[in-house]
């Protein structure tokens, strides 16, 4: 596994941790002064708009539990991109798996009408697993075996995914009752419980903070995770040091398709229980903002993706409450995106081959 | 009677394969200057939704203040849109030296969020679709069959097929422009040490390649439609991604590629009004997947610019 004489040290070349807790503040604070402007153009008071945005939605049961129903997927996605870019697999491609696990997920709950949840809800899920793997499967070898660049490949099976959701939802799974382009309904055994009743919280939240602390843990604290990081740094030095690299990319690439496949299957599992083209909007992508706005450490994933899901919250808030267009939520969003990259460029990492 | 009814739909299919392809090829050739200067430029769906967008609105003032000219103010106004939003990106990859791929993302994200952002705001919540009386096609051999229907083009279509492709393969191939571009793209440390400003270089690179993008997505709502809906781009970016690497960085391929492509959209589209039941999604997805499937044919061959991605320093 690792040369004797040589091991591999990465190294955080930082300020003090407390600047690096200020990072994120620092682009949200930006990011809010610069974004302002539209709130003005709206004819709305900026001060008055991001109470709407960050504070109303925490005040009350209904939207606070609605930012964590949001947070649900965006944690896997925000996730899987993090793991993927850590390991320097540039997965642009986390939306057309989550929607490829939402379509494995729903063939599979179409399936099992006769099965008890015990065995229909791991099914279920199982199958949006695999789904995304299989997605991702596709760049991850092509980049391996004849060394193709995955940001293009990724990113066009995104398009691919989405055409094959619509020739399947407005062909054989079109619900013959309802004349949306919508599959029938799943099995109610492959439905996720509620864990609020009366609210959409269901058991997948419980399912995912799981997840992301697994994750977290194998990126911070295993050897593989150490490969990883290593490979994604810098991979000559990692094979240098006798890492097998392309095994180390194929095991991140199919663990990142997987957790945004989980992604998509639990949307369909928990929330939609059925497969409908708008069933990501986009949450793939937003993986991205939250999987920059966390710096790439895995447990900063968990307060960006929360973060990411309270802007969403609020957006609608501040829409009903100020009448500023919901698509402020968007841009702040965006913006956040370019500000915390040009903002992590006051942070550097380093890796460095020790000799013993 | 059969046989002139064939000719009469394929006459329409080519027409419309020009118009579908007009688009494409605008944004295809921006990003092969962009990506010639070695940056990848992920904002194009999101910089033609932009043209798109603020093409449209300005149009749609002007038209309302009584402008004849308003359709003109409207594609100046996308341009400005996409060279500004393209400066942006330039600032961001090639000053700042970020991540190119996030940074485009970004860039979509951002556009697309404006747009529609603006939209509302402008236009407020309408049952309706705003419209305007978007550019006439220009008649060129009035009653003559065939010449007539297949020539009756946009002259935004005139111009991309006969003014932009070849003045952008001498551009590209033939001027010292293009030369320089090269050298930046491939080689940035040479290009500097033989005295080529590597970063004006990337910025004119991005700011041609915003401003085409934005003209792309302007066809759209001033041209084709007359109108601006939040589906009016639909991946068509993407697509343009794909069109680059088919066409192998190089202008009169891209046109060819856009005419392919154009034709396979095209063909879907009179598939479908025609009620032939066909699962036209695959059709769609055939730009997407035959790129792919060149990529793993070409493999490590595939031309990309040496310095492709990468950030350059002076050190």
């Amino acid at each position: 596994m690792v040369l004797p004489i040589i091991t591999l040290k990465i190294e955080r070349h930082a300020p003090p941790g407390w600047i690096r807790a200020f990072l994120p503040a620092l682009a949200v604070l930006i990011t809010f002064v610069l974004t302002s402007a539209l709130v003005l153009m709206a004819g709305a008071n900026p001060l008055e708009a991001y109470y709407y945005f960050l504070l109303e939605p925490l005040t009350s049961r209904v939207s606070l539990l609605e930012v964590l129903v949001k947070a649900t997927p965006l944690l896997l996605t925000g996730a899987a991109v993090t793991l993927a870019f850590s390991g320097g697999f540039w997965n642009i491609g986390a939306e057309g798996q989550f929607l490829a696990g939402a379509t494995a997920a729903t063939a599979v709950g179409l399936a099992v009408q006769q099965f008890p949840a015990p065995f229909a809800i791991p099914l279920t899920l199982l199958a949006g697993i695999m789904g995304g793997m299989a997605w991702i499967a596709v760049p991850a070898l092509m980049k391996i075996r004849l060394g193709i660049d995955e940001v293009v490949t990724t990113l066009l099976l995104n398009s691919v995914a989405l055409l094959v959701v619509s020739a399947l939802l407005n062909g054989p799974w079109r619900d013959p009752i309802s004349q949306w382009p919508q599959s029938p309904e799943i099995a109610s055994a492959a439905i996720l419980p509620k864990l609020v009743p009366r609210s959409r919280l269901h058991l997948g939240f419980l399912l995912v903070l799981l997840i992301v602390v697994l994750l977290g843990i194998t990126i911070s604290r295993t050897a593989f995770g150490i490969r990883l990081r290593a490979v994604g740094m810098e991979p000559e030095a990692a094979r240098f040091a006798g890492i097998e690299v392309w095994r180390v990319i194929l095991t991140t690439a199919l663990l990142s398709g997987g957790v945004a496949g989980l992604a998509g299957a639990i949307e369909v599992a928990g929330i939609h229980y059925r497969l409908i083209e708008a069933i990501s909007g986009g949450q793939g992508y937003t993986g991205i903002v939250i999987a920059t706005l966390s710096g790439l450490n895995p447990w900063a994933v968990l307060p960006a993706a929360l973060f990411i899901a309270l802007i969403d919250t609020g957006s609608q808030t501040v829409s009903r409450a100020l009448g500023v267009p919901v698509y402020l939520g968007e841009v702040i969003q965006a913006t956040l995106l370019l500000v915390m990259l040009a903002v992590l460029l006051l942070q550097s990492y380093r890796i460095r081959l020790e000799h013993k | 009677m059969i046989e002139s009814s064939l000719l009469v739909f394929i006459v329409g299919w080519l027409a419309a394969t020009l118009r579908v392809a007009t688009p494409l090829l605008l944004a295809t050739i921006g990003e092969i200057y962009t990506e010639r200067s070695g940056v990848l430029n992920l904002g194009i769906e999101g910089i033609m939704f932009l043209g798109a967008f603020v093409g449209f609105a300005t149009a749609a003032r002007a038209e309302a203040a009584g402008l004849g000219a308003y359709l003109w103010v409207g594609i100046v106004a996308a341009m400005l849109a996409g060279l500004l939003t393209s400066l942006l990106m330039a600032l961001l990859t090639v000053t700042l030296g970020l991540n190119q791929h996030v940074s485009g993302l970004g860039i979509t994200l951002l556009c697309t969020g404006l747009a529609m952002f603006g939209f509302r705001l402008v236009f407020g919540e309408q049952a309706v679709l705003p419209r305007i009386n978007p550019f006439a096609q220009i008649v060129l051999f009035p009653g003559v069959p065939i010449l007539d229907p297949l020539l009756n083009q946009y002259l935004l279509t005139y111009f991309a097929f006969f003014v932009l492709v070849p003045l952008s393969a001498w551009l590209l191939n033939r001027s010292s422009f293009g030369l320089n571009l090269r050298a930046v793209g491939e080689n940035p440390e040479a290009a500097d040490a033989a005295g080529i400003d590597v970063f004006r270089m990337r910025y004119i690179a991005l700011a041609v390649g915003g401003v085409l993008m934005a003209l792309g997505g302007a066809f759209l709502s001033l041209a084709q439609l007359g109108a601006f809906s939040p589906g009016i781009v639909a991946g068509r970016g993407w697509v343009c991604i794909a069109l680059v690497i088919f066409a192998r960085w190089d202008a009169i391929r891209a046109m060819v590629g856009a005419l392919l492509f154009g034709g396979v959209f095209a063909l879907q589209l009179r598939l479908q009004t025609q009620g032939i039941g066909l699962p036209y999604e695959m059709l769609l997805a055939l730009p997407y997947l035959v790129t792919i499937l060149v990529l793993a044919i070409v493999g490590r061959r595939a031309p990309y610019p040496g310095a492709y991605l990468k950030p350059y320093r002076r050190e």
